[in-house]
This record gives structure tokens, C-alpha cells and sequence, in this order.
């Protein structure tokens, strides 16, 4: 992750800041001439915390000693920590400086820069000196004829430097890091049209001939002649970046500051940069000159917004604040409304009920009619939370002084995830959504007991109860809530939701123990369609009729299909057991076994790891990432969203507002009794340390294909193979709930829920960069696995690392055993909740098998048979098995 | 034999086998019976020096030789194959302490020959180069942060003056040791690799950093794997730590350092953590259980004692690793790994 917004190929781009560079910003060279060092120590720390994975330290300026303040600059970094983690960029022109500046450093560092210009023999001294020193170093394209301006002495002098590091004083080719020279464009002289095309064409041709060396440059000489006109810089800077990434240049030295999100640049002024930038066209300068005044001191990451709709009246503000979700204007524009109102003799309530109704209502219509998307529904919420907020003082000054006033919302609904569970995005998202339309929410939280929704549903005279859930487990719970109702007698209408929820479930499990209405909600979007229908006077009954008709037609449907699936007994399942030929079969032995804790892992090594589909599947987006960022419906909500996610992502590491733990063990193991797995404590395998029960699939087979367990990829005790398992848990959770809490008092749903949002990819991410490192390096059967993130994403690797509660592995139950093989509590600080769910909720945990032919596949519906077997093994009652199982 | 011909033994021994490393020294002075006095340390040739030199550990290779001789025996005897000579402070540096600046080349010679004479053709010996009692990147005045009271090229410069000395007395091996600032121990292999450029011939340097508490980093604030980051590239034989933990607090650090370093692993803890009267209580069989459940795991491939091991620790820890299989050396995905505090790597 770089520390600013940039296109998709950016994973692996580091951008360099030059805040702490005397000749890149005039702050900090002002500090530097007064000798402030500490306020100087403070730009480095605040470049650090703002996400900085190097900092550049340049003191060449001619009032200035520059070797002196190098030493005495590099050694005061050195007594602070917080700076002093990140490596540095050690920058001069003179070498005497470098020096100087490598003698203070204990980490290893990249010297910036050296070449060719002096001649071999003082390029090759300084270089073996870099090595001696124990650092990277920067080269430029530059020989004694001078800087390469074209493709070919760009590739020339490059191609010259890496082999006479590699060939003549074995410099490490990886610690080669190549800067061919980014000069202007659009000057006006016809020679230097070619200057950025040259430098993308050159990165792209010494990354494919000079294997493991990188591309640097400094970006912002590209616009130099745009000086004064930042907006036009900036988006030069962003659409060169944007195509010299792609073409490989994987370092720059950016002011963050100084570039705009591609995908945001008014089009045509990225279509007229972009022009210069490639060399398309004749006229290419000319025709950005042409628009360039137009964007000057206009900001070009957005067309200058629109202020217009502030001469509308108020009532008409509040409105459009609401559908653009604008929060920016929202208390002065409440204040109007409520002076307005109260000048005509109004109560504060009104303004509620009138323009701020109106504008939701608008907001509902469109999100109904699929014209407007949930991420903008959350931000319109926040907008009337604000409102509201500001609202509060004035209404209940009036209750008290006028007593007994009107009802003020569409109905009351209770919001809880069940007990035992702890997944609360989507419940939240229906809530914000709810809560837009009108109606009142009292959300319980996560983990509710029963006990307590009822009671609170009782004190509270709540119109209908909402359960949510993620987790199988939490099926059973939602039952039990159903049953208790009608044990209790309430009848109040009971709303089912969650990642494992079905309409199928809901109809079979969950409906038939109670008296109330029980409806299915697929979506947040549907939320408000079936709350307004179960609190409508005239629409109620028939909806209800309907829906039970459905879930009736549902249970018989369900019932047929289960009489004509037949399934095996177990042993026959068994006996048709995936097989492996363990006489010829190696297992690699792990290159670590035992437990392995990481404390506090590197949030931006996860940043850039993220598989972003499914954070767009949580905001109700459908379509796959990338794409969908250009997607002709969604396409305009999904980048803003993404921006928004990139924004806080960049926060989120750089303010350190959650901690990322996580623990993995790798040890000796066989499969014993076809199903189990036995785990020992060390090679001898005499001591078993826990045992892991597998599921086994019980459909009939066609075409010869077998009846999976998990043990069947790890080889059997008779065997007498030596082989291995590992398991995992990971998080990125510690920390969100505190944040959360904090945007939520704020009124800020919408960052709320994006943090949460984040901490779930971030989980997910760390499980997949984990199950990577196990795969290279811990167990590392697969050192040589090259695979790019969306190769990574699509699970094209050898081995894989099943979760407890998913189609493979359905017993939730083992988490207790990877829970006792990891002691996760301790070393990553997750907790088990009685049902099973991982607290804090973005965690991932699982086991990892490596065997070549390891797949997932889906247990599937079980018999009974091997309920009360796998109840006999793990040594637990038979209907305590079945709510693990789910 | 030739030191070319004991350095291919070497590597050759390292292929196949855990190798033992011996114990404590400054322990044994300790202990030593009868006390040793000002006087030993004097000898006739200090005998009119204005300066106190008991506790000059190191001076006893001038003074007491077979002293020394007697404890490299003691743990030859016990199974150790590297003999560490007796030259942790054999530094100008170091030795400014006792106005010896001078006498700390002889110091640093006459350590190694001492070693060289036990450990004959059969054992190796690891030349040894201490922290000096200096820092690079730490100041010792709170109140000026950016002050130093050494710099690289006078550390450079002991270190040159040391390790000229152990390779005249016979050291096969250099081992830079104990090491709290890695920027000293940068320039100490700085030193080493013009040393041995000079001399043409490639000698093994061993590294051994030391955590010096439970956060897992190292005084001058390094993670296990940016100290590796850092000094990787004098392509050392080996790496690992000694000192200042006990074996059971060091294992997740040598861990971590297994697991990123392409070269072999070294682990020599103390005896335990020192009880409150600075003691180590750790018996030799609870210390040799740490370190062969390490060596049945695979993590490490040289092992030995730090403060408070005895030839008896070393006999049982030789005991605990006989047979067992070294660890095999990773295979390091090629990568651009720097490092400040904490290592960085950028994608390949």
C-alpha cells in the first residue's frame, strides 16, 4: 500500500514521501536552516504515522552542512521508535554525504542515488561500499556521456550498471533500484513530448531484461512546466503514475498530497493529460493549455463542486442534503428550518416530520427503484442523524412545556444478534436503513440472550423483533427465540437475517414453533417492504396469509426432496474414502513446527491483499472487483465507496486504530480410524497432543468419485508416513469495536460500518497471507509459488485451510481444539463464544492440509449414523452433536 | 593442517551434524580455585600499573594462561567442537577502561593461540568479538538524543585491531557476538570483510545478536528478523543469539531468525534468568532439554552456552543434540528486504 489512493496495480507501489527532503519541501528546510530538529522530528514522525514504509532524508542545500545535519538528523531518528521502525532512503547527490549518513544507520537502508556519470571505478567503489554498509541503493540512468533522456540509453546505461554490479562485485540484483530519469513534458519543445512515454517504455523493458531489480523515480518533474497550477499537476502526476505502474515501476518519490484518484479526474482533462503523458498526439500540449486555466485553483480530484443548490430553500436544501448525502451543511441548514418553523408557531418535531421525512422519503423511493445504493442510503442516514441530533434539545424542551405530543415514527422494531454470535454488519445495515424510513430501532447488540429481547421487547411495546446471525449455531438460537415467544405468548411479527439464514430454514425450523409472523429478509433492501407491510393496517393480514401460504409450499418442497435423496451408511461412505498411494507419497516435514505467534502484523502487508468482491457484496454491490468500479449501473456508487474504503484504510494503518494478531502451528500427524486426525506432540509421535474429528460426505457418488473427509488428506497411522497438519487463527478485530463506537456516537454509521467492514477483509486477508507464508516458508512445501493477489484470490496454489462452521469442516465444535492446540486466547486474543463464534468478530480460523490433491468440498447432508458416531467419538451427547452440525 | 583445510571441515561438519559450542567463561574465572586476586590479574608485567585490572577477564590470556588453558579444556573434555576464545573486551575500546588500549591486539592473539593450543586439529576455534561497552545508535545522555560517544569508523577501527589479532593467534572462525547494536556490529563486520580482503582468505563470520528482554528486540530496538535484514549481507555461516535470556525465553526469537535466515542458526542462552542474587540456577539437564527439543525440531544447527553454563551444561547439551539431524537451510524467496526497526520487504 502506498499512502495515497491510487489505481489497482498499486499493491506493490511504495511511494516515498519528501517531507523530510530539504530540496522537495521548503517546511522542512525552513526547520532545518533555523536547526528546529525537533520540530523537523516531528514532520518524520507524522509521515510515519500517516503510513510511510520508507522515509527519504535529503539535507542538500547549499546554506547547510549538509553532511553534519545528515549525521545529526539520522542519529536523532535513531532515539525515536515510532520513526525509526520504517527504513530510510539515505538522498544526497554528494557521496561524502551518503557516507556520512550510512555510518548512523543500524537498519538497512537504500542510498539515493549513485551512476555511472564519475566513470566504472568510483561507481563500482561506491557500490561495494553500499554492500560493505549493508544497504540498497538507487541507480541512476546517468553515464559519462550524460542523463539518458531516450528509450534505448535508458535501457542502455541501466543494462550497463546491472551487469557490472551483478557480474563484477556481485551486487544483489533485488537491491538494485533503477531511476531512468523522469524529466518534463508539454514545454513546448517538440523534443521533450517523448520524456514520459520514454520512462513507462524503459521501466517496462528493464523489468522484463534485469530480473529482480525495481523502478524509481521522482514523479513530480513530469509537470514542471504546469508549475502554479497544481489541480493540472496533480492529475498529471496520476495519470503518469497510473500507466509507468503498470508498466513496472514499483518506487516514487510523490508528495501524497500532490495526486488525484485516477478514476476521479474530470474526463476530459484526463483524457488531454493523458495525451501529453503518452505522446498521442501532435497537439497534445497545446490542447491542455488550452483547459488547463479552467482547472487552475479549482482542485482537480473532483469537478469543483456544485454549490448551486444552496440558494434553493431550506426545505429544498434538507432534501438534496439527504439524497447527495451531504452532511457539510446539515446543522445550519436544520437551524433554518426550526427558526422557520417556530416563526410560524410550529413545534421543532415538525421539522422532523416534514422536509427531513421528505427528503427520506425520496431517499427510499430511489433506493426501492434501485436507483440509489445502499453505500449512499448509509450516508443519507448519517445526514439525518446530524439533523436529528441537533433536533433532540429542542423537542424535549418543548414535551416538557407541551406534554403528550404525536407519534412520531412508522413503528418500533428491535434489532439483536442472537447469543453466542457476534456478527453485526448486516443487522447494523438494516437498522441505518430502518431507521431512514422512519422507523424506530432499539438495537440490543450482539451476543442477546433471549431473555432479554423479550423482556425488552415487552417494556419497550416494540412492534416487531428482528434476529440476526451469521454463524450455524445461531440457527438453533433464532428457533429457540421462536419457541420461547410462543411459550411467552407473544405474537409479535418475528424478522429473520444473516449470512446463514434461509428462507428454507426460516420456513422448516423456525416458523412452525411459534404463533407470530415470521418473515425471511434476504436483504437490507427489502427490510422496509416488509416492515411497512406487517405495520400496515390494510396490507398486513394478506402479507401475512401470503407469506405463511409460501413457507407451507417451501416445507413440502423440502420435505419431497429430502424423501428422495438417498445417502450411504457410513461405513459404505468409508469405505469409498478418497485414496492416496502412501507408498510412493512424501510428505514435505514442515520447515517449522510447533506454534508460531504474530503479535501485531503489518496492517498495510494486509492492506494490499484485500479481496475487495466481497466487501462490495456486504454494501449490497453486486459484481466482481475490478470490474465493477467501471460498472455501468453501480459503477459511480463503487468508487466512492472504494475511495472512501482507501481513505479509511489509509487512516485506519496509519493511525493504528486496530491491532492484527494471529497464531499458527504446524506438527506431526496421521489420520487414524479413516475420520480423525491424531496431532503429536513432536516427531516421536508417542504423545497424541489433540485430536481433530472430520466429517465424511454420505451422498451417493457416480462416476467413481469418492466420499471426502479432511482426513483423508493427511496419511493413516498404518501407514507409517510421516505427515503433518496445521491450523490458524487470526484477527484484525482488536481495536474496532472502540472506533466503531466512537464514528457511532458521532452519528456516523456510515464509518461505522465501512471500519467493520474493513476489519472483516483485513481478517479475511491475513488468513490468505498467512496460509501463503505457511505454504513458503513455515511449512513451505511451496517455495517456489509465484502467484500474483488475483491468482492468490482464485485459489490456484497447492494445500488448503479449511474453516470449522464451512461446507467442509461443518462441526463448529472443533474451533475448541484448534482453540486448545493454538492457545489462541492467549496468543491472538480471540475468545469462543458458547456457540462457537470468534470474538472479537473479524477473525478467521481453520487447519491447513498441503496434500497436492487437498480441494474443498461440501460434507453435505450427513444420516444419523454418523451424528451418534462422531457424538461417540468426540465423547459428546448425541443431541448436543446435532446443533454443532447445524 | 591447514586453517583453509580446518575452515572446509568446518563446513563440512555444519552439513552434517549440530555442532556444540562451549560455555561461560567469565562463570568460570568466577569460579575458579583458588580465588583469583588483583595480583593474578597483575601478573609481574602489570605489576605497576596505575590502574585496578581485576575483573580484566580478558587480560588473563597475558597473565594467566593457564588459567584459560584449563577452562577451554574443561570444556573440550565436556564435547564441545567451537573453542571461544577468551577476547569478549580484547578492544581498544573496551579496554580503555583499564588504560590497556594498547595491549588489546596482544590481548586479542595470545586468546586466540590459547584456544588454538586445546582445540588442536579436531575442534575449531571462533575467534570472539564483543559489543564493546559502547553504543552507535544509543546516547548515553537523555538530554541530548542526537550525542554519541563512539562513531562507526572508531569502532571500525577496534575491530580492525581485533580480529588482525585473533587470526595471527590461530582463530578459524570470527564470531561477532553478543550483540546489542547492530550498527556496532556493522562495523565490526565492516572491519572483517576489509580485513579479510586484505588477507585473501575467506574466513567464516558467525553472528550473535542478544534480545535483551521479553518485547523480543534487541537493546538498540531491533525485531529478530530486521537485525537478520541487517547484517545478512556479509553472507555470515551463521546467525542467532546469546546472552541475556535463558533458553526457554529465547526459543520464539531464534525461532523467528530460523525462519528467515538462508544461513545456519546459532543459540547459546544463559543458564536461566539470574535468580535475585545474579546467579543462574538452571540445571545442565534442564538447559540441554531446551536446547535438544530446539534441535529435534529443527531450528538450529550450532548450540552452546552463554552466562552461567558450566562443562557440565556443555557435556549435556553435547549429549541432547548427538545424532540429531541440523536444521536444513530454508530456501529465502528473493526480495529487496531492508529494514529500521522492523524489517520491510518489498514485493518481488
Amino acid at each position: 500500500m502506498s499512502d495515497v489512493s491510487l489505481p489497482p496495480a498499486s499493491a506493490v507501489f511504495i511511494n516515498i514521501g519528501e517531507r523530510t527532503n530539504v530540496t522537495g519541501s521548503a517546511k522542512f528546510r525552513k526547520l532545518i536552516l533555523a536547526g528546529d530538529y525537533v520540530a523537523a522530528l516531528d514532520v518524520a514522525r507524522q509521515q510515519v504515522e500517516n503510513g510511510a514504509q520508507i522515509i527519504d532524508v535529503n539535507m542538500d542545500e547549499a546554506m547547510l552542512d549538509a553532511e553534519a545535519a545528515m549525521v545529526k538528523f539520522l542519529n536523532l531518528i535513531a532515539s525515536e521508535p515510532d520513526i525509526s521502525r520504517v527504513p530510510v532512503m539515505i538522498d544526497s547527490s554528494k557521496w561524502t554525504v551518503i557516507e556520512a549518513g550510512l555510518k548512523c544507520v543500524q537498519g538497512k537502508s537504500i542510498v539515493n542515488s549513485i551512476s555511472l556519470k564519475e566513470g566504472e571505478a568510483p561507481f563500482l567503489d561506491q557500490a561495494r561500499k553500499i554492500r560493505r554498509y549493508g544497504a540498497a541503493t538507487v541507480v541512476m540512468a546517468f553515464d559519462e556521456k550524460g542523463q539518458a533522456d531516450t528509450v534505448e540509453r535508458k535501457i542502455e546505461i541501466c543494462t550497463r550498471s546491472y551487469k557490472l554490479l551483478t557480474e563484477k562485485i556481485g551486487f544483489p540484483p533485488e537491491d538494485i533500484i533503477f531511476d531512468p530519469n523522469i524529466f518534463a513534458v508539454a514545454t513546448g519543445i517538440e523534443e521533450h513530448n517523448g520524456y514520459a512515454i520514454a520512462f513507462i517504455e524503459a521501466a517496462r523493458r528493464i523489468k522484463a531484461t534485469l530480473p529482480h531489480c525495481h523502478i524509481s523515480g521522482g514523479v513530480s518533474n513530469i509537470s514542471f512546466s504546469f508549475r502554479g497550477n497544481e489541480p493540472v499537476r496533480e492529475a498529471m502526476h496520476s495519470v503518469f503514475l497510473y500507466h509507468a505502474i503498470k508498466a513496472g515501476m514499483d518506487m516514487g518519490i510523490v508528495n501524497a498530497g500532490q495526486l488525484a484518484v485516477y478514476e476521479d479526474i474530470d474526463a476530459e482533462l484526463r483524457e488531454r493529460c493523458e495525451d501529453v503523458i503518452l505522446n498521442r498526439r501532435d497537439d497534445a500540449t497545446d490542447r491542455l493549455l488550452e483547459i488547463a486555466e479552467r482547472f487552475k485553483g479549482a482542485g482537480a480530484k473532483t469537478s469543483a463542486p456544485d454549490l448551486t443548490w444552496r440558494e434553493a430553500p431550506v426545505t429544498e436544501r434538507l432534501r438534496h442534503a439527504l439524497v447527495a448525502g451531504i452532511d457539510e451543511f446539515v446543522t445550519d441548514d436544520t437551524e433554518a428550518a426550526r427558526a422557520e418553523i417556530a416563526a410560524r408557531g410550529g413545534k421543532p418535531l415538525e421539522v422532523i416530520e416534514g422536509p427531513l421525512m421528505d427528503g427520506m422519503n425520496v431517499v427510499g423511493d430511489l433506493f426501492g427503484a434501485g436507483k440509489m445504493f445502499l453505500p449512499q442510503v448509509v450516508k443519507s442516514a448519517r445526514v439525518m442523524k446530524k439533523a436529528v441530533a441537533y433536533l433532540i434539545p429542542y423537542i424535549e424542551e418543548d414535551k416538557t412545556k407541551n406534554p403528550g405530543g404525536a407519534k412520531a415514527n412508522n413503528g418500533k422494531i428491535l434489532m439483536a444478534t442472537v447469543k453466542g454470535d457476534v456478527h453485526d454488519i448486516g443487522k447494523n445495515i438494516v437498522g441505518v436503513v430502518l431507521q431512514c424510513n422512519n422507523y424506530e430501532v432499539i438495537d440490543l447488540g450482539v451476543m442477546v440472550p433471549c431473555a432479554k429481547i423479550l423482556e425488552t421487547a415487552r417494556k419497550e411495546q416494540v412492534d416487531i423483533i428482528g434476529l440476526s446471525g451469521l454463524i450455524t449455531p445461531s440457527l438453533d438460537e433464532m428457533a429457540y427465540v421462536a419457541r420461547e415467544m410462543k411459550r411467552e405468548g407473544i405474537t409479535l411479527p418475528l424478522l429473520i437475517g444473516g449470512a446463514t439464514t434461509s428462507k428454507v430454514h426460516t420456513a422448516v425450523k423456525i416458523a412452525p414453533g411459534t404463533d407470530s409472523p415470521v418473515i425471511y429478509v434476504t436483504d437490507a433492501s427489502r427490510a422496509v417492504g416488509v416492515a411497512s407491510n406487517l405495520l400496515s393496517t390494510t396490507a398486513r393480514d394478506k402479507f401475512v396469509a401470503d407469506t405463511a401460504a409460501d413457507y407451507i409450499k417451501t416445507r413440502e418442497a423440502h420435505e419431497r426432496s429430502q424423501g428422495q435423496r438417498k445417502r450411504l451408511p457410513l461405513a459404505a461412505a468409508r469405505a469409498n474414502k478418497f485414496k492416496t498411494d502412501w507408498a510412493t507419497a512424501k510428505p514435505e516435514r514442515p520447515q517449522v513446527l510447533g506454534v508460531t505467534v504474530f503479535e501485531d502484523y503489518d496492517l498495510a502487508e494486509l492492506a494490499s491483499r484485500i479481496d475487495w468482491t466481497p466487501f462490495f457484496q456486504t454494501w449490497e454491490l453486486a459484481g466482481r472487483y475490478p470490474a465493477i468500479l467501471s460498472d455501468k449501473t453501480v459503477g459511480q456508487t463503487a468508487r466512492q465507496l472504494y475511495n472512501d474504503a482507501q481513505a479509511m484504510l489509509q487512516r485506519l494503518i496509519g493511525e493504528k486504530w486496530i491491532t492484527a494478531k494471529g497464531v499458527i502451528g504446524l506438527w506431526p500427524a496421521n489420520a487414524i480410524n479413516d475420520d480423525d486426525i491424531e496431532i503429536y506432540t513432536d516427531e516421536s509421535r508417542t504423545k497424541t497432543l489433540a485430536t481433530i474429528h472430520t466429517m465424511r460426505q454420505q451422498a451417493i457418488k457416480e462416476d467413481g468419485r469418492a466420499n471426502f473427509a479432511l482426513a483423508d488428506f493427511v496419511a493413516p497411522k498404518e501407514s507409517r508416513v510421516a505427515d503433518y497438519i496445521g491450523a490458524f487463527a487470526v484477527t484484525a478485530g482488536h481495536g474496532v469495536e472502540d472506533k466503531a463506537k466512537e464514528f457511532e456516537k458521532a452519528h456516523d454509521d456510515y464509518a461505522a460500518i465501512m471500519l467493520k467492514a474493513l476489519a472483516d477483509r483485513l481478517a479475511e486477508a491475513f488468513a490468505e497471507r498467512m496460509h501463503e507464508r505457511v505454504r513458503k516458508q513455515f511449512w513451505g512445501y511451496a517455495q517456489g509459488e509465484n502467484l500474483d493477489n488475483a491468482a492468490l484470490i482464485d485459489e490456484q496454489y497447492r494445500g488448503i485451510r479449511p474453516a470449522p462452521g464451512y461446507p467442509a469442516c461443518p462441526d463448529h465444535s472443533e474451533k475448541a481444539t484448534i482453540w486448545k492446540l493454538l492457545d489462541v486466547k492467549k496468543n491472538a486474543g480471540i475468545e469462543l463464544t458458547d456457540s462457537f463464534a470468534m470474538w472479537p468478530g473479524a477473525a478467521v480460523s481453520g487447519l491447513y492440509f498441503a496434500h497436492p490433491k487437498a480441494a474443498y468440498f461440501g460434507v453435505g447432508k450427513i444420516e444419523r449414523d454418523q451424528v451418534e458416531d462422531l457424538a461417540r467419538r468426540k465423547g459428546v451427547r448425541v443431541e448436543e452433536m446435532e446443533r454443532w452440525v447445524g | 593442517m591447514s586453517r583453509a583445510n580446518r575452515i572446509a571441515a568446518f563446513h563440512d561438519a555444519l552439513s552434517k551434524r549440530i555442532l556444540v559450542l562451549d560455555g561461560a567463561f567469565g562463570t568460570m574465572i568466577q569460579r575458579h580455585k583458588p580465588a583469583l586476586t588483583e595480583a593474578d590479574f597483575r601478573g609481574s608485567r602489570f605489576g605497576n600499573h596505575a590502574k585496578d585490572l581485576k575483573g580484566n577477564n580478558d587480560l588473563l590470556n597475558l597473565t594467566r594462561p593457564d588459567v584459560i588453558e584449563g577452562i577451554h579444556r574443561a570444556y573440550a573434555d565436556a564435547g564441545a567442537d567451537i573453542m571461544e576464545t577468551n577476547t569478549f573486551s580484547a578492544t581498544r575500546i573496551a579496554q580503555a577502561d583499564y588504560a590497556l588500549e594498547d595491549t588489546a591486539r596482544e590481548i586479542a592473539c595470545e586468546g586466540a593461540r590459547l584456544a588454538r593450543n586445546v582445540a588442536g586439529e579436531s575442534k575449531w576455534v571462533a575467534g570472539a568479538l564483543g559489543p564493546t561497552n559502547r553504543t552507535a545508535s544509543i546516547s548515553p545522555d537523555v538530554n541530548d538524543p542526537g550525542f554519541r560517544n563512539v562513531n562507526f569508523d572508531q569502532l571500525k577501527a577496534a575491530y580492525r585491531e581485533q580480529a588482525e589479532g585473533l587470526i595471527e593467534g590461530g582463530a578459524d572462525i570470527l564470531l561477532v557476538e553478543t550483540i546489542f547494536d547492530t550498527l556496532n556490529a556493522k562495523a565490526a563486520v565492516f572491519a572483517i570483510e576489509e580485513f579479510l580482503e586484505k588477507l585473501g582468505e575467506e574466513i567464516p563470520v558467525m553472528i550473535s545478536g542478544t534480545i535483551t528482554d521479553q518485547s523480543g528486540r534487541t537493546l538498540s530496538g531491533q525485531t529478530p528478523e530486521a537485525f537478520w535484514n541487517s547484517l545478512r549481507h556479509v553472507k555470515p555461516i551463521s546467525i542467532g543469539f546469546n546472552c541475556a535470556l535463558g533458553a526457554a525465553q529465547m526459543r520464539q526469537h531464534i525461532a523467528e531468525v530460523s525462519r528467515v535466515a538462508d544461513t545456519y542458526i546459532s543459540a547459546y542462552p544463559n543458564a536461566g534468568l539470574p535468580n535475585a542474587f545474579g546467579e543462574y540456577d538452571e540445571t545442565p539437564d534442564q538447559t540441554a532439554g531446551y536446547l535438544g527439543a530446539w534441535a529435534k525440531d529443527g531450528l538450529v544447527n550450532i548450540v552452546g552456552g552463554c552466562c552461567g553454563t558450566t562443562p557440565d551444561h556443555i557435556r549435556a547439551i553435547a549429549l541432547a543434540v548427538k545424532g540429531l539431524r541440523p536444521r536444513t537451510l530454508p530456501v529465502i524467496t528473493r526480495k529487496t528486504r531492508l529494514s529500521g526497526l522492523e524489517p520491510f520487504a518489498m514485493a518481488s
